[in-house]
C-alpha cells in the first residue's frame, strides 16, 4: 500500500472510531427529540382505529427494527471480529422484524375489507 | 470531500424515513388508508438503510450480506406461513428481537469502546438500552412460550415472589449505577445485563393468558424504549424517533388495555389473578341449576330474531370458529336480520385480536363495533349470541363489590331480549369468578365446542 492511501484509511479509521463528545446539550438534544416524538406518537396513535391495533403493534414492531441501521455500522467488518459477529446477529435479528413485520402487517391489512370488497360472499 | 456528501445524503435519508414512519402510522387511523401507509413506512426504511451503507465505510459485506440474508428469510417464512390465530405469539417474538438486536448493538458499542471511551452520559444511556432491552428479550420469549402453549399458561407463583423480583431489580439498578461508578468495568456490565435477563423471565412468569394483551403492550413499549435509548448511544436520531414512536405505542396499548379491565398496571404486573381464591368463589354458586339447551334451540330462536349481536371471545380463537360465525351470520343477514359484531377492548390475547380474526374469515370491518359504540345498542337487540367469551360479559362487574371484575366495563349483553352462549363448559372465566348471565332465565346455554355447535346451528338454519 503506498503511504498515500495507508493515510486516508487511517484517517478513515479515525472518523468512524471517533464518536462525537456526549455532551449534556447533545444528551439533552436527544430527549428533546425523544419527548417530542413521543407526544407525537401519542396524537398519531391515539388516532390509530381500534380495529386496527394488531396491525399498529406489528408496524411500531416493524418500524423500531431501524435499529437496523446501528446492526450495519457494527457488522460492517471495521471493527474485531466479536463485534462483527454480534454485529451480524444484531443485522439478523433486526431484518427478521423488518421484513417479516412489514410482510405480516400487510397480509394482515389485505384481510380488512369493506362490504363492497368481497366482504360477503 | 466525499465523506460530507455521504454524511448529507445519510442524514437526509433519516430525515425523510422519520416523516415516513410517521405519515405511515397516520395511514393505520383508519382501514381504508392503511396499507397506503405502510407502503410508505416501507420506503423510509428502504431510504435510511441505503442512506446507512453509503455512509459507513463497509470492509466486508460478508456479515452484513448473511445477517440480512437469513434474517430475512426467517421474517418472510414466519411471516407467510404464520396463521393469524398465532398472531399474539409472532408479536411477542417480534418483540424478542427489537430487543435483542438492541442488546447486541449496545455490546458491540461497549466492548469497541470500553466505559471510558463512551463517557458516563453514553454510558447511562448504553446501560438503560442493554439493561431494558435484555429484560424485554426473555420477557417477550416467556411470553411468547406461555401463548405457545409451551410453558404453563397459568401463573406461576410462589411465596414472597414479588420480593424477590423487586430485589432482583433493584440489583440490576444498583449494578448500573455502579457500572456508571467505574465504567471499565466489563464484569459489572455483564452482570447487568445477565440480571436483565433473568428479571425478563421472572416478571412474566406470574402472569396469566387473560392478561397478556396488557403485558405484550408493555413488552411492545420497552422494546421501543430500548430503540430509543440505542440511538441515543449511537447518535442517531432516527432510531430515537422510530424507538419513541414503538415506546408510546405500546404504552397508549397497555394504558388502554388496562383501563378496559378495571386494573392497575402494577395489579396486572404483581397481582396474578386466577390462583388459589377462585376456587372458593366458584364453588358457592354450584346450587344453581343450568338447563343445557341443544343446537336446535339456538336455531329456532336465531331463525326469528331481526338483530343479532355476536361478542367473540378468546374461545373462537381457540375453537378456530370464526369462519364459520362469519358463515352462520351471512346466513342469517340473508334471512333479513342485522348481524354486528361486538368487539370488547381485552377479547383474547392482544389488542384487536378479534378483529383480525374476523377480517380473516372475510367479516367486513363496518360490522365489528367497539364496546362503546354499541352498548347502548344491546337493548334493542333480539339474540346476542356469546362466541367463548366469558369476563367480558359478566354483569357481577357492575354490581358484585366483591367480585374481582368489579368496575371492568362490559358488554352489555343481559339487556338484549335473549342470550345465546356457546361454551365449552361450565367452568368459570379467567378471574374465576362464575358468570352471573349463565344462570339469567333470557339465557340458553349451548355447551360444547364452538365450531362444532355453529356447524351444527348452521346445517340446521340452510335446511
Amino acid at each position: 500500500m503506498t503511504p498515500l492511501l495507508l493515510a486516508t484509511a487511517e484517517v478513515a479509521q479515525h472518523a468512524v472510531h471517533t464518536l462525537p463528545p456526549m455532551d449534556f446539550s447533545r444528551l439533552m438534544f436527544y430527549l428533546f427529540i425523544l419527548v417530542l416524538a413521543g407526544f407525537l406518537g401519542f396524537e398519531v396513535i391515539g388516532r390509530v382505529s381500534p380495529t386496527l391495533h394488531t396491525p399498529l403493534m406489528s408496524a411500531t414492531n416493524a418500524i423500531s427494527g431501524i435499529s437496523l441501521v446501528g446492526s450495519l455500522v457494527a457488522a460492517s467488518g471495521e471493527y474485531s471480529r466479536v463485534s462483527s459477529i454480534l454485529g451480524m446477529c444484531a443485522v439478523c435479528a433486526a431484518s427478521i422484524n423488518v421484513v417479516g413485520g412489514f410482510m405480516i402487517t400487510d397480509r394482515m391489512l389485505k384481510m380488512f375489507r369493506k362490504k363492497d370488497q368481497g366482504g360477503r360472499k | 470531500m466525499s465523506t460530507d456528501i455521504n454524511i448529507v445524503i445519510s442524514e437526509c435519508s433519516y430525515l425523510a424515513a422519520a416523516v415516513l414512519f410517521v405519515m405511515g402510522l397516520r395511514g393505520l387511523s383508519s382501514p381504508a388508508t392503511a396499507r397506503r401507509g405502510m407502503f410508505l413506512a416501507e420506503i423510509g426504511m428502504a431510504l435510511a438503510v441505503v442512506g446507512t451503507l453509503l455512509y459507513i465505510q463497509i470492509l466486508t459485506w460478508v456479515y452484513i450480506v448473511v445477517g440480512a440474508a437469513v434474517g430475512s428469510v426467517i421474517g418472510a417464512l414466519m411471516a407467510v406461513f404464520m396463521p393469524m390465530t398465532a398472531m399474539p405469539q409472532r408479536i411477542a417474538l417480534s418483540h424478542s428481537f427489537g430487543a435483542l438486536a438492541a442488546v447486541l448493538v449496545g455490546c458491540f458499542k461497549y466492548i469497541e469502546y470500553g466505559g471510558e471511551g463512551l463517557g458516563r452520559l453514553r454510558l447511562t444511556a448504553l446501560g438503560f438500552e442493554v439493561m431494558f432491552g435484555a429484560l424485554t428479550v426473555t420477557g417477550s420469549l416467556m411470553a411468547f412460550g406461555k401463548l405457545q402453549g409451551m410453558i404453563r399458561g397459568a401463573p406461576i407463583t410462589y411465596r414472597g415472589q414479588n420480593l424477590f423480583n423487586v430485589t432482583l431489580f433493584f440489583a440490576a439498578l444498583a449494578l448500573f449505577f455502579y457500572l456508571l461508578y467505574d465504567p471499565n468495568n466489563a464484569t459489572v456490565f455483564y452482570a447487568m445485563m445477565a440480571t436483565g435477563f433473568v428479571v425478563g423471565i421472572l416478571l412474566v412468569m406470574p402472569i396469566g393468558g387473560a392478561d397478556m394483551p396488557v403485558v405484550i403492550s408493555l413488552l411492545n413499549s420497552y422494546a421501543g424504549l430500548a430503540a430509543a435509548a440505542t440511538g441515543i448511544a449511537i447518535d442517531n436520531k432516527v432510531l430515537i424517533i422510530a424507538g419513541s414512536l414503538d415506546g408510546t405505542s405500546g404504552f397508549f396499548l397497555s394504558i388502554l388495555m388496562s383501563r378496559a379491565m378495571n386494573r392497575s398496571f402494577a395489579n396486572v404486573l404483581f397481582g396474578a389473578v386466577g390462583s388459589a381464591p377462585a376456587a372458593g368463589a366458584a364453588q358457592q354458586e354450584e346450587t344453581r341449576t343450568v338447563i343445557r339447551y341443544t343446537p336446535e334451540d339456538a336455531k329456532l330462536m336465531l331463525e326469528n330474531a331481526g338483530s343479532v349481536i355476536v361478542i367473540p371471545g378468546y374461545g373462537m380463537a381457540v375453537a378456530q370458529a370464526q369462519h364459520i360465525v362469519h358463515e352462520m351470520a351471512n346466513l342469517l343477514i340473508a334471512r333479513g336480520a342485522t348481524v354486528r359484531y361486538a368487539i370488547h377492548p381485552v377479547a383474547g390475547r392482544m389488542p384487536g385480536h378479534m378483529n383480525v380474526l374476523l377480517a380473516e374469515a372475510n367479516v367486513p370491518y363496518e360490522l365489528l363495533f367497539e364496546m362503546d359504540h354499541i352498548n347502548d345498542d344491546f337493548q334493542n337487540t333480539d339474540v346476542v349470541v356469546v362466541v367463548g367469551a366469558n369476563d367480558v360479559t359478566n354483569p357481577a362487574a357492575r354490581h358484585k363489590k366483591s367480585s374481582p371484575l368489579y368496575g371492568m366495563p362490559i358488554l352489555n349483553a343481559d339487556q338484549a331480549r335473549h342470550i345465546i352462549i356457546l361454551k365449552r363448559s361450565m367452568g368459570a372465566g379467567f378471574a374465576g369468578e362464575d358468570n352471573e348471565l349463565f344462570y339469567d332465565p333470557k339465557t340458553m346455554m349451548v355447551l360444547g365446542d364452538a365450531k362444532q355447535t355453529l356447524t351444527n346451528i348452521v346445517q340446521l338454519l340452510k335446511k
